[in-house]
C-alpha cells in the first residue's frame, strides 16, 4: 500500500512548472485557473523566482515574454478569455521565438460562457489563436499526473524549439480531487537553456530551416528582439527572401521535428475494428468505458492524444491500420474529429459531443462503440 | 557575465534616421543618445524597448539591447525585463498612441512605480497610419480621423503618471536644450520616470492645423499644462519590493501525503454526493471524506460544482471512492445523495429519480420531503438533543451517510481532521455529532 496524495491538475502544474525550473509567472485572475496563479505567488518567490499579477491578460502574458529575454523561464495560465487577450503577444512569441509555457484550463464559451463548467472549446482556438496560422505545440494531459509530466515537458519543449507551448487542460482536470501515488509524479528531463558563448553569430538563424540557435540574454551581450519580420540579426527588413526564409524557418523548426514532440499512449487490442480517439479530461471516460466494453468480450482499441499539435500523423496513422471505425469524444462540436478525418481514408469517424456543461460518460462512449 | 564598461563617444549604430524633414523624433533620440554618453551605461545592460508607430523604429539607431514588440505593450515587456533583471536600465519609447491602446499599462506602471523610463514622443496624432487623431490630440485639432475638428479632450500624460504616484515626470517638448540631462536624470531615477515630450508631425498635424514650434508651447499655455520637472519623489523600486515582500510569505504545502492505515471499507467504487448551500463547508467536509478514504488504502476523487458566486446558492461535492484508480469522476447515479439545504435540493434534484430502493437518502431537517424510490432517512440532530452550527452540518450528515454505507470509519475521518491544517476542534466535534447520530 503507498501513500497517496489529494491532489489536482491545478497542483500537479504547479508543482511541475516548479520542477522544471520555471523563474517566472504573471497571470490575471480567472475561473478556473486562478488557482495556478494563487500558488505560484506563493511558492515562485519562496524559491527566488518572481510571479506577479498583471493588470490584465495582456500584460500578465507580455510580462512574461519580457522576462524570458532577460533569461526568465516563464509561464502564464489562463482560460479562454484568457487566450483571447493573449492572441497578439502569442504570435509576438512565435515571430521573436521566446520559449514559454501557457496553460489553457479551458472552460465552456464562448465569450464569459460558463466560468465554472467544462469545456474543450479551445482546441483549434489555441492552434490558430493568432496572425499569420504558423505551427504551434499544444500538450493535453488527461489525469493529474500527466498535468505534472507535460508540464515539464512544455518547459522542455519551449526550450528546444524557442516557442510558446501551450498546456491545455479544462476545469474537471484542474479542479477535481484525485488520489494520486505519491510515486506517480514522474519528473521530465527538462533541457537547460542553451547557453551562448558568442560564436554561434547573430540570435536568429533561417539556414538549415529547422536550426533552432541560442536565444540570448539581455544584460549578457548587446540582444536585438523584434516581432517585425527581420534579418538574422533582428533588424526590419521587407526583403522576400529574408523574410520568406525567416517565416519558413518559423514552420520549419517544428515540422522537421515532429517527432520530438508528437505524443500519444495507444492501448490496441488485436481484431478490433474500432478505435477511439481521445485527449483531455474525456479519456478518463474512454479508460473506463474500454475496460468495460472489454469485459463484455466487445474489442475496441484506444489512443489517447497528448500533443494536439502538431497533430500525431504517425501514431494515429498506425492505430488506424485494421480499424474501420473511429470514435472521437470531445467536449466540443467536433473540433478535433476534424483532424481525425483528414487522415482516416475509407473510416467512419464517428463524434460524441457534449457542449452542455456536463461530462461525456463512460456510457456514452460504450453506446458509440458498441 | 559582465563586461568592462568602456565610455562610448556614441550609443548610435551608423544607420541614419528615417524619419521626415522637420520632424522631432531625431532630435529626441540624439538627446536620449547624449544621456547615455553622460551616464556612460554599459550598452548590453541598457534596452530600448519600442511601441510602434515611426517612434516604434526607434531601437534600430543605437547599439543598446533592443525589445521592439507589440502596439501598447512596451510597458509590459519593459516590466517583465526589469522584474527578472532589476540591474538593467530599461527606456521605453512610444508615441502618444501607445498611451491610449496601453493606458491599462501606463497607469500600472505608475502606480507601481517600476523602475523604468518611459519617453513619450508626442505629436498629437498616428503619423505613421495617415495622421489619424489619438489621446493627446487636442480639443478641436483636425486629424484624418477628425475633419471637423477633435471633440475628445486629450489625456493629461504628466497629471495622470503624478497623481498615480510616479517617481519623476516631466514636460516638455523636442526644442528644449536641456532634455538630454532630462532623460539622464530620469534614467538614474529609482521607481517610473515619464517625460512627455511634445513635437512636430510635419507629414500630418502640422500641415493640417498650421502647427508650427511655437504653437507647441502656445497649446501647453492654453491648456493650463505646467512644463519642466513636475514631480519628484522618493520611491520604493518596485522590482526589489516584489521579491522581499513575496519571498517573506513562505512556501506553502501544496498537497498533503496521506498514508494508509484504516483497513479498506469497501470493495467497489461508492459514490457520494453532498448537496448543501455555499458557506456551508460542504466541499471541505467531502475533501475529509476523501482523505479519509485515502488513509483506508482506498483511491478518491472529488468533483465540485458551485455557482460564480461565493457566499450564495448552491455547494455540491461529488465523493467516489474505490478500491482501484478512478479513471471518470462524473457521478450519473448516487449511492447516496447528502441534501442539507434547499439550494442543495436544487442542484441534486436531477440524481433522485435515477436511484432505487438499494441507494440511500440523507436528508437535513430542514429540507422538504423528496419524491425518490431511494430510502430516504431525515437526520435531525434535535431528535438527540444535539445543536449542530450550519457550518458543521455537512460533515456531520457526511459521517451518518459513510458509517450507513459501512464505507468509511470515522476513526480515518478523525485521523483525517487531526492531520489537516486547520480546524481540528470544530471538524472533530463536527465528526463525534455523526458518530452519535448514527449511533456508533
Amino acid at each position: 500500500m503507498t501513500a497517496r496524495v489529494f491532489t489536482d491538475g491545478s497542483r500537479a502544474i504547479v508543482r511541475g512548472a516548479l520542477d522544471a525550473g520555471c523563474t517566472f509567472f504573471a497571470g490575471y485572475p480567472i475561473t478556473p485557473a486562478s488557482p495556478i496563479l494563487m500558488m505560484m505567488m506563493r511558492e515562485l518567490p519562496a524559491r527566488g523566482g518572481v510571479a506577479v499579477q498583471g493588470e490584465d491578460e495582456i500584460a500578465s502574458i507580455g510580462m512574461c515574454i519580457g522576462a524570458t529575454m532577460a533569461g526568465a523561464r516563464a509561464m502564464t495560465a489562463t482560460s479562454g478569455p484568457g487566450i483571447s487577450l493573449y492572441s497578439e503577444n502569442i504570435g509576438l512569441a512565435v515571430m521573436g521565438e521566446v520559449p514559454l509555457v501557457i496553460v489553457d484550463v479551458q472552460r465552456l464559451g464562448p465569450a464569459t460562457g460558463g466560468a465554472t463548467t467544462v469545456g474543450q472549446g479551445d482546441v483549434q482556438f489555441v492552434r490558430w489563436g493568432t496572425g499569420g496560422g504558423f505551427p504551434i505545440i499544444a500538450l493535453a494531459p488527461s489525469t493529474v499526473p500527466e498535468c505534472y509530466s507535460l508540464t515539464m515537458r512544455a518547459f522542455d519543449l519551449a526550450e528546444r524549439f524557442r516557442v510558446p507551448v501551450f498546456v491545455v487542460t479544462d476545469k474537471e482536470l484542474n479542479l477535481t480531487l484525485r488520489s494520486v501515488d505519491a510515486a506517480a509524479l514522474e519528473p521530465q528531463p527538462v533541457r537547460a537553456r542553451a547557453t551562448r558563448t558568442g560564436l554561434e553569430g547573430p540570435p536568429y538563424r533561417y539556414e538549415p530551416p529547422g536550426d533552432v540557435p541560442p536565444l540570448g540574454r539581455f544584460g549578457d551581450e548587446v540582444v536585438r528582439f523584434t516581432g517585425s519580420t527581420h534579418d538574422e540579426e533582428a533588424l526590419i527588413t521587407k526583403a522576400p527572401a529574408t523574410v520568406g526564409a525567416l517565416n519558413r524557418h518559423l514552420a520549419a523548426k517544428i515540422d522537421d521535428h515532429r517527432d520530438e514532440i508528437e505524443l500519444c499512449t495507444g492501448d490496441r487490442q488485436g481484431g478490433a475494428r474500432t478505435l477511439v480517439i481521445s485527449y483531455g479530461i474525456t479519456a478518463g471516460a474512454v479508460r473506463d468505458a474500454v475496460r468495460d466494453l472489454r469485459s463484455d468480450g466487445i474489442a475496441v482499441s484506444s489512443l489517447v492524444v497528448h500533443s494536439l499539435w502538431p497533430v500525431p500523423e504517425t501514431a494515429i496513422a498506425g492505430a488506424l491500420d485494421g480499424v474501420e471505425r473511429v470514435v472521437v469524444p470531445e467536449l466540443n462540436l467536433g473540433q478535433y474529429r476534424r483532424e481525425i478525418e483528414r487522415l482516416a481514408g475509407g473510416c467512419e469517424v464517428v463524434g460524441v459531443n457534449r457542449v452542455d456543461g456536463e461530462l461525456i460518460s463512460p456510457a456514452l462512449v460504450r453506446e458509440a462503440v458498441a | 557575465m559582465t563586461s568592462t564598461i568602456v565610455p562610448l563617444g556614441t550609443y548610435r549604430n551608423e544607420t541614419p534616421y528615417p524619419f521626415c524633414p522637420g520632424c522631432g523624433h531625431g532630435t529626441i533620440l540624439d538627446h536620449l543618445n547624449g544621456a547615455l554618453v553622460d551616464l556612460c551605461l554599459d550598452p548590453a545592460q541598457v534596452v530600448i524597448v519600442t511601441d510602434i508607430g515611426c517612434a516604434g523604429l526607434s531601437d534600430q539607431y543605437f547599439a543598446t539591447s533592443a525589445f521592439h514588440g507589440l502596439h501598447g505593450r512596451s510597458l509590459t515587456y519593459a516590466t517583465g525585463i526589469k522584474l527578472a533583471r532589476p540591474e538593467l536600465h530599461v527606456i521605453v519609447v512610444m508615441g502618444d498612441g501607445g498611451t491610449g491602446i496601453g493606458g491599462a499599462h501606463f497607469l500600472t506602471a505608475a502606480r507601481r512605480n517600476i523602475g523604468l523610463t518611459l519617453l513619450v514622443f508626442n505629436n498629437f496624432n498616428f503619423g505613421m497610419t495617415g495622421g489619424q487623431h489619438s489621446t493627446t490630440t487636442p480639443t478641436g485639432s483636425v486629424t484624418s480621423t477628425t475633419p471637423g475638428g477633435n471633440p475628445e479632450r486629450p489625456l493629461d500624460i504628466c497629471a495622470t503618471a503624478a497623481v498615480n504616484g510616479a517617481a519623476y515626470v516631466y514636460r516638455g517638448t523636442s526644442f528644449d536644450d536641456d532634455l538630454s540631462v532630462r532623460i539622464a536624470e530620469a534614467i538614474v531615477t529609482p521607481g517610473f520616470a515619464v517625460l512627455d515630450i511634445w513635437e512636430l508631425c510635419t507629414a500630418y498635424f502640422v500641415p493640417s492645423n498650421k502647427f508650427g514650434k511655437r504653437s507647441l508651447e502656445a497649446t501647453q499655455r492654453d491648456m493650463g499644462l505646467a512644463t519642466g520637472v513636475i514631480e519628484r519623489r522618493s520611491v520604493a523600486d518596485y522590482a526589489a519590493a516584489v521579491r522581499e515582500g513575496a519571498a517573506s510569505v513562505g512556501s506553502g504545502e501544496l498537497e498533503q501525503q496521506v498514508e494508509p492505515m484504516f483497513a479498506p471499507g469497501v470493495d467497489r467504487p461508492v459514490r457520494i454526493v453532498v448537496a448543501g448551500s455555499a458557506g456551508g463547508k460542504v466541499q471541505s467536509a467531502v475533501r475529509l471524506a476523501g482523505e479519509a478514504a485515502i488513509a483506508c488504502g482506498l483511491h478518491a476523487t472529488q468533483r465540485n460544482d458551485y455557482p460564480v458566486t461565493v457566499k450564495t446558492g448552491h455547494s455540491v461535492a461529488e465523493l467516489i471512492i474505490g478500491p482501484d484508480p478512478i479513471d471518470y469522476t462524473g457521478i450519473d447515479r448516487p449511492d447516496a445523495l447528502v441534501i442539507l439545504s434547499t439550494d442543495g435540493l436544487r442542484k441534486a434534484a436531477a440524481y433522485l429519480p435515477r436511484m432505487d430502493p438499494a441507494d440511500r437518502v440523507f436528508l437535513a431537517p430542514q429540507v422538504p420531503a423528496v419524491a425518490t424510490a431511494a430510502t430516504v432517512e431525515v437526520i435531525d440532530p434535535a431528535t438527540l438533543g444535539l445543536r449542530v452550527a450550519r457550518t458543521d452540518l455537512a460533515l456531520t450528515l457526511l459521517v451518518v451517510a459513510l458509517e450507513r454505507l459501512a464505507a468509511i470509519p470515522a476513526a480515518a475521518l478523525e485521523e483525517a481532521a487531526r492531520a489537516g491544517p486547520s480546524h481540528t476542534v470544530t471538524n472533530l466535534n463536527a465528526i463525534e455529532q455523526g458518530r452519535r447520530l448514527a449511533g456508533v
